[in-house]
């Protein structure tokens, strides 16, 4: 009964996002103040019965109801409880579901919670969001059920992949569904925008809360799936350029270019139309991605739908939203009033910069994924782009970005003097230079761009906190402080990222129990091998104690698992964490003479990165409670350059 | 003006473009058969306690003795391994030899699930731990391989072994002398 329940209360939430299409579209023509009044309801109606039916598909994974297909093919009542209940979302149905309930709950929260977008543009919008609701509901129903029955229940599940048997996925995938989803938001107020023409700083003010919502969500998913795959994955490293992060990085892209043009709308009028596209383009790549994985039309780890049918049916959607959109942008845009124009000097130019660099890193990411995709449609030739093209590419464009980002924000709107622009950031040139003489005294002979970043890591560290400079720091406003810990984030992070592929330290051996290697500071013995037994693997565990200098010896035991049921291996690592850095160690395979494959690695600071990450995250929420929550006595002024972001 | 406006498809073209390229990618028939790499190198080496009582070890070096063969990766607690059940009896009286690698079972399990769908193993290997099978390059139940007379592997088969696979696996173990 749940599973029937559930499948009912997917076509109630289809046939209401149907209504709110209609009466969304229909308030646009004339006087359409009732329809406007009942869309809200009807949308909140569309959410709670999407949620019901993800709730259905949450109990039936709970129970293992091994009568529905889903849970016979990706479950297993062997599995413990979390992840029988993650695995709701493990598989391609169930993940696809989870995407259109938080679309659904996205437009009921619009729908509840704005009050600043005027009426007909806030119909238009929410009409948008029912109208992309309505084709994945489409898409579920007709080729992705997720309650399916078989016509004799399974004696037993066909168990679910270990490599997603980890913590990690009962919050990853939904963190990152709810940032790629939330931006579905900026798109439908881009569109609905578009149809009442009214682009300006009102619809700029409207629209940044819900984008730094999304955008802090796509933030801590990539942040912590690039931990998961790190520590998971056993690989040591921490970004793959595997087509599914690129996925995750592209609309992050977007967004992070739309926060910034967005409060260049809001605080001067300026870049509409670049703002629209933005808007269009950041939920696009949300699509893309969500396209790319899901039709295993790029092969990759995570794609668990190797499906053309279902691929075909992405696409066409993708066709009708993005290319609507589009030509809906092309059509009207030039109709749109043009926003104020300010001097190439100033804050606004900087951010035109920041724009111009984030959408020319997204097109080297863009292009990268795709290249493949178009080699094989002409030559039928198969290969991939790998980590050597995008650090090449992107690399050098995002040091130039993290420049400019020291510079930005301590210059004024409207226009300001280079001269005085470099007064204010002279000491963190200073310290940059500083940095730059360390590394070369310390560590001579380090790749370019690695010394540039880590320079511009440590100069725009100081020139981060620059903006809070002779201010009174209670009553700075808590979007700049926001911004202020997210750009120090951005340093953080770098400062890993050039830390750990500067200095990381690697050793492989095959050792024998109580043999001793050496890797970075640590001298690292092979204690034990044992085996070990877990509720749905075995595993064999090495023990190693590793010790550094007279500090106490840290015992780490990572281990080789065996799956049973499906059968796989994987390595789970162990790693320490030190203040300075991480250990990171692998056991491998068993080779001949009693030895064993040990990998290990010393990281310097590897753990700025995502803390970086975190931090960046922290100041989008600062920065959001800055925007939503009443102001604490502070008069934003429109010109100062201190006080207006 | 007019080019600023002309600039402003550019977006929808480039999308357009990109979308072409996808859809020629996804309507081009998809290669779903994975060549195995074990294909052409002989079989690794086991010795495998047997599935039935009192019978003697499956062992690799046994096969180098000029006859073709079927390996066939099985379990009693598989499905589709019910479903191909009595084409491997049919296969059996065609003639074709057939060795079973049990995977992760146990003897009383395995004799119950022979008595009830036919026994047409010569030899039956119980592989516990699933090495064998990881070694062969197989990645679930059932699989089948066909061996030469020299130990070594000439074909692979995934899934379940269906009336329409038939033909050509008789071919393939005929020929595979």
């Amino acid at each position: 009964m749940i599973a029937e329940t559930g499948l009912a209360a997917l076509w109630i939430a289809a046939a209401f996002a149907l209504l709110q299409t209609l009466m969304g579209f229909a308030a646009l023509g004339g006087e359409g103040r009732p329809l406007i009044r009942a869309v809200r309801p009807v949308a909140v109606v569309q959410a709670l019965m999407t949620a019901t039916a993800f709730a259905a598909l949450l109990l039936v994974f709970w129970h293992t109801d091994l009568s529905v297909k889903l849970v016979a093919d990706d479950s297993a009542t062997t599995l413990p409880t979390i992840y029988r209940i993650a695995g709701a979302w493990g598989n391609h149905e169930g993940s696809m579901l989870l995407w259109v309930t938080i679309l659904a709950l996205a437009g009921a929260a619009v729908a509840l919670f704005e009050r600043r977008l005027p009426e007909r543009t806030l119909a238009a919008t929410i009409g948008t969001q029912g109208l992309i609701a309505l084709g994945f509901f489409a898409f579920l129903l007709f080729s992705s059920n997720p309650f399916a029955r078989l016509d004799v229940p399974a004696a037993e599940g066909n168990g679910f992949n270990p490599l997603l048997q980890d913590p990690g996925l009962a919050f990853h995938p939904p963190t990152l569904y709810v940032g790629y989803v939330g931006l579905s938001v900026a798109f439908s107020f881009a569109v609905g925008a578009l149809l009442t023409r009214d682009i300006g700083a009102t619809f700029a003010k409207a629209m940044r809360p819900w984008v730094l919502g999304a955008w802090i969500f796509l933030t801590v998913g990539i942040t912590a799936g690039s931990y998961w795959a790190y520590y998971e994955l056993g690989w040591g490293g921490w970004w793959f350029w595997d087509p599914t992060e690129n996925a995750s990085l592209m609309p992050w892209l977007a967004a992070t270019a739309l926060l910034h043009s967005v409060t260049v709308l809001a605080t001067r009028d300026g870049l509409r139309a670049w703002t629209v596209m933005l808007a269009v383009v950041a939920f696009s790549m949300s699509m893309v991605g969500t396209f790319l994985v899901r039709s295993g039309i790029l092969t990759s780890v995570h794609a668990f739908a190797l499906d053309p049918k279902r691929g075909a049916f992405i696409l066409v959607l993708l066709a009708l939203y993005i290319g609507g959109a589009l030509a809906l942008f092309a059509a009207r845009v030039a109709t749109v009033a043009e926003g104020n124009r300010f001097d190439p000097v100033s804050r606004e130019g900087a951010l035109v910069v920041n724009n111009l660099l984030l959408s020319a890193i997204l097109g080297v990411v863009l292009i990268g994924t795709l290249y493949p995709l178009g080699v094989e449609a002409m030559t039928g030739e198969k290969l991939s782009v790998g980590a050597p093209y995008f650090n090449t590419a992107a690399g050098p464009l995002a040091l130039l970005l993290v420049a400019v980002m020291a510079a930005g924000p301590v210059m004024r709107w409207r226009r300001d003097e280079l001269a005085v622009v470099g007064r204010r950031i002279m000491v963190p040139t200073a310290i940059a230079v500083l940095a730059l003489v360390a590394a070369l005294l310390f560590a001579p002979g380090l790749h370019v761009l690695l010394l540039l970043g880590l320079t511009l890591a440590a100069g725009t560290a100081a020139a981060s906190v620059a903006p809070l400079w002779k201010r009174n720091l209670r009553r700075t406003p808590l979007f700049t402080w926001g911004m202020v810990v997210a750009h120090l984030g951005v340093a953080v992070s770098l400062a890993g990222m050039a830390s750990e592929s500067a200095f990381t330290r690697e050793t492989l051996v095959a050792a024998r129990p109580g043999e001793t290697v050496h890797v970075g500071p640590y001298a690292v013995r092979f204690a034990a091998i044992d085996p070990a037994a877990g509720q749905n693997f075995t595993a064999v565990r090495a023990t190693l104690i590793a010790t550094r200098g007279n500090a106490d010896p840290l015992t780490l035991q990572p281990e080789q698992r065996t799956f049973d049921n499906p059968p796989q291996q994987t390595s789970e690592s162990a790693i320490a964490t030190r203040l300075d850095g991480q250990l990171y160690t692998v056991v491998g395979e068993q080779v001949p003479g009693g030895r064993w494959q040990l990998r290990l690695w010393w990281k310097p600071f590897v753990t700025l990165i995502w803390a970086g990450g975190a931090l960046i995250a922290l100041g989008g929420l600062l920065s959001l409670l800055g925007r939503i929550l009443p102001r604490r006595g502070v008069k934003v002024e429109q010109h100062g350059y201190t006080r207006a972001y | 003006m007019k080019t600023v406006r002309l600039l402003l498809w550019l977006p929808l073209i480039a999308f357009l473009i990109v979308l072409g390229l996808v859809s020629s990618g996804l309507i081009k028939p998809h290669s779903t058969t994975i060549q195995s790499q074990m294909i052409g190198r002989p079989l690794p080496a086991f010795t495998l306690p047997s599935g039935r009582a009192g019978e003697a070890p499956l062992t690799s070096t046994g096969f180098a003795d000029d006859k073709p063969r079927l390996v066939n990766i099985f379990a009693s607690w598989c499905v589709p391994c019910l479903a191909e059940a009595p084409e491997l009896m049919v296969l059996k009286r065609e003639g074709i030899r057939i060795e079973g690698i049990a995977i992760r079972d146990r003897t009383e399990d395995l004799a119950a699930f022979l008595q009830r769908n036919g026994d047409p193993y010569e030899r039956i290997g119980r592989d516990d731990t699933g090495a064998v099978q990881i070694a062969l390059g197989s990645s679930g139940v059932p699989e089948s391989f066909v061996v030469d007379g020299k130990g070594i592997i000439r074909a692979q088969h995934i899934g379940e072994i269906r009336p329409e696979d038939m033909a050509g696996l008789i071919a393939a173990v005929q020929g595979a002398r």
